[in-house]
């Protein structure tokens, strides 16, 4: 075979290669934007299914009697959102972001406060009441 | 978000956590509610502590706190114990309104919780923020629309109109496409249309749904507020958030599961409402039926005397001695009869009272020791060796209908076995029927002695023959 042809050849091939590399790296580069800020979102994703199992299972041990004081509590809890409103109120640049999150606090620490007080009710009510 | 601040969170959620734990004994949950408590201050001040707070912010945050704690304290500290359910509808509403305030501070200052800048928020951002926006605003006109019913100021029965499902439907769909153009654009124009349309949409999903499903709706609402929580969380990034929505949202699912199991109904069966609301009119043409043996009345005084000489007695109490404010009154009762050397004990069906475990609150609110009070699986073998069942305020929860007739609005409900009894006492006020529009067979049985009149003034007029 003549030598010339061979390396005409070659350097198709390796020209081809470098393209494809080139594309490749283009691709790449398209997609770890997309990767970099999927990954944040799996984690939480993550830790909200496992923290679903966690709440399923404790939930379940939880006694009938108790149910009520378990929506206090679950109540009380859930304005755990008071921590975003906090950031708004204290963060934010914008007035009115301050203001939405100054209405959140207030929201929130109506429940924090009166949940909590009235499960305490609850539970002071099944305190000690065993037979005899 | 700096280190210490993720630890302290992270210490929040396990005491949240410990605190759902400790409701596994009545022993322990005290405790419990004592570790949320301290969660959520660790959490509160860890939030305080974030760089960059300024001192005008700490002022307004302080002042929500303490203007919002005063009312919540003071509120928790005067409610009845009757009031309970509406007093939860409440504050899930509250939970729901802070969760569409979050979300709008998240939308005009994108900056403070690193999610974008304002204008050119994040599309991931958008979507969760949507959805939190969504379900937060869906709790709270849900929950106020529950708020009104079971406190009486708006009638408790099912509003249906026609086409209702059709326009929750079109409404959900075009709640949806409301969602996909607002991750598209960002504007403020759709923020608040998708909040005007998700409270459109709560208002309507409950109003169909009648009085003694609430327990449901309640369990619901619950769950939905976690939920709403934790879309917070997605949008801002913070774990607590996400952790305590998924725990607050699974507790509310369960207790919805378990109160529809209570009445052997789908969720959607009771979202898609109008129960009971056809077939109220049938049941009650139907009630003066020729065939049926008479219904016997008894006095109080009668009552007495077959308790007196009862070795064991179950109490069976239902939404109607809440209304009347009748616990203490049976406690009495029970105490009396206990000197007499009976066996006195209460029997809850799953879905007595208006929310889950009401009945069992209302009891220890009247001293009744908790190991008395048993659920419907414990008790039901004994109601064969009862010498008396003592039914006070329930109806539907009794019914035999439920085993046996398929036809039954209320066939494969999960009932309490009173008929077993030798002597069945029906404190009512009337023959009207139950929530179910079903009537009871067994006001018509030979054992059974019905006691008409007000539960409270019929408990106390037998404590006073039973004084003599």
């Amino acid at each position: 075979m003549n030598p010339n042809v061979i390396a005409v050849e070659a350097q198709a091939l390796a020209d081809r290669a470098q393209a494809l590399a080139l594309h490749a790296r283009a691709m790449a580069d398209t997609v770890a934007p997309v990767a970099a800020a999927a990954e944040p979102f799996l984690l939480l994703l993550t830790i909200f299914l496992l923290a679903c199992f966690v709440g399923y299972h404790v939930v379940w041990s939880v006694t009938p009697a108790l149910h009520s004081p378990l929506m206090g509590v679950t109540n009380a809890i859930s304005s755990v959102i008071v921590v975003g409103a906090i950031l708004a109120a204290g963060l934010a640049e914008s007035g009115v972001a301050r203001f939405f999150g100054f209405l959140g606090v207030m929201l929130a620490s109506v429940n924090i406060f009166g949940g909590f007080l009235v499960t305490r009710r609850m539970l002071a009510m099944f305190q000690g009441k065993k037979k005899g | 978000m700096t280190t210490l601040t993720t630890l302290a969170y992270l210490v929040a959620s396990v005491l949240f956590i410990l605190a759902l734990r400790g409701l596994s004994h009545p022993e322990t949950s005290r405790r419990g509610n004592l570790y949320g408590m301290i969660g959520m201050a660790i959490a509160i001040v860890a939030t305080l502590l974030r760089p960059g707070m300024d001192l005008g912010g700490i002022a307004l945050i302080i002042a929500g706190l303490v203007i919002g704690g005063g009312i919540g304290a003071y509120v928790a500290g005067r409610i009845q114990m009757t009031a309970l359910p509406q007093l939860v509808a409440a504050f899930h509403s509250l939970v729901g309104m802070a969760a569409v305030f979050v979300a709008a501070a998240a939308f005009y200052s994108p900056e403070s919780f690193g999610i974008g800048v304002r204008g050119d928020i994040k599309g991931a951002s958008l979507v969760e923020m949507s959805l939190g926006l969504a379900i937060g605003a869906i709790t709270f006109s849900g929950s106020v629309i529950a708020f009104l019913k079971l406190d009486g100021r708006m009638s408790g029965a099912p509003i249906l109109f026609k086409g209702q499902h059709m326009l929750n439907a079109g409404l959900g769909v075009l709640l949806l496409v409301l969602v996909i153009a607002f991750v598209a654009t960002g504007s403020d124009f759709l923020f608040w249309m998708i909040a005007l349309l998700s409270f459109a949409l709560g208002f309507l999903l409950i109003t169909p749904i009648g009085g003694a499903d609430m327990p449901v709706v309640v369990s619901m609402l619950n769950s939905y507020s976690g939920w709403a929580a934790a879309g917070i969380g997605f949008t801002i990034g913070n774990l607590l958030l996400i952790v305590t929505g998924a725990l607050v949202g699974a507790s509310g699912a369960i207790l919805s599961y378990i109160m529809c199991k209570g009445m052997n109904r789908s969720i959607i069966n009771v979202l898609l409402g109008g129960f009971g609301a056809d077939a109220g009119g049938a049941a009650a043409a139907g009630g003066a039926a020729a065939d049926r043996a008479p219904v016997k009345a008894g006095s109080p005084e009668d009552a007495a005397y077959i308790m007196k000489n009862a070795q064991k007695i179950i109490v069976v109490p239902g939404y109607g001695m809440a209304v009347a404010q009748a616990q203490q009154v049976v406690r009495e009762m029970a105490d009396l009869l206990k000197k007499e050397g009976a066996d006195v004990s209460y029997a809850i069906h799953p879905v007595a009272g208006r929310m889950p475990g009401h009945m069992n609150v209302l009891l220890a609110e009247a001293n009744v020791p908790y190991d008395e009070v048993h659920e419907l699986e414990e008790i039901n073998p004994e109601f064969a060796d009862a010498d008396v069942a003592y039914v006070i305020g329930a109806n539907d929860v009794t019914n035999p209908a439920a085993k046996t007739d398929k036809s039954s609005a209320i066939y494969g409900m999960p009932i309490l076995d009173v008929e077993r009894a030798k002597t069945v006492f029906f404190v009512k006020r009337g023959m009207a029927s139950g929530y179910a529009g079903v009537e009871n067979e067994l006001f018509f049985r030979p054992n059974t002695m019905m006691l008409f009149g007000d539960a409270k003034k019929v408990t106390q007029e037998i404590v006073q023959a039973l004084q003599r």
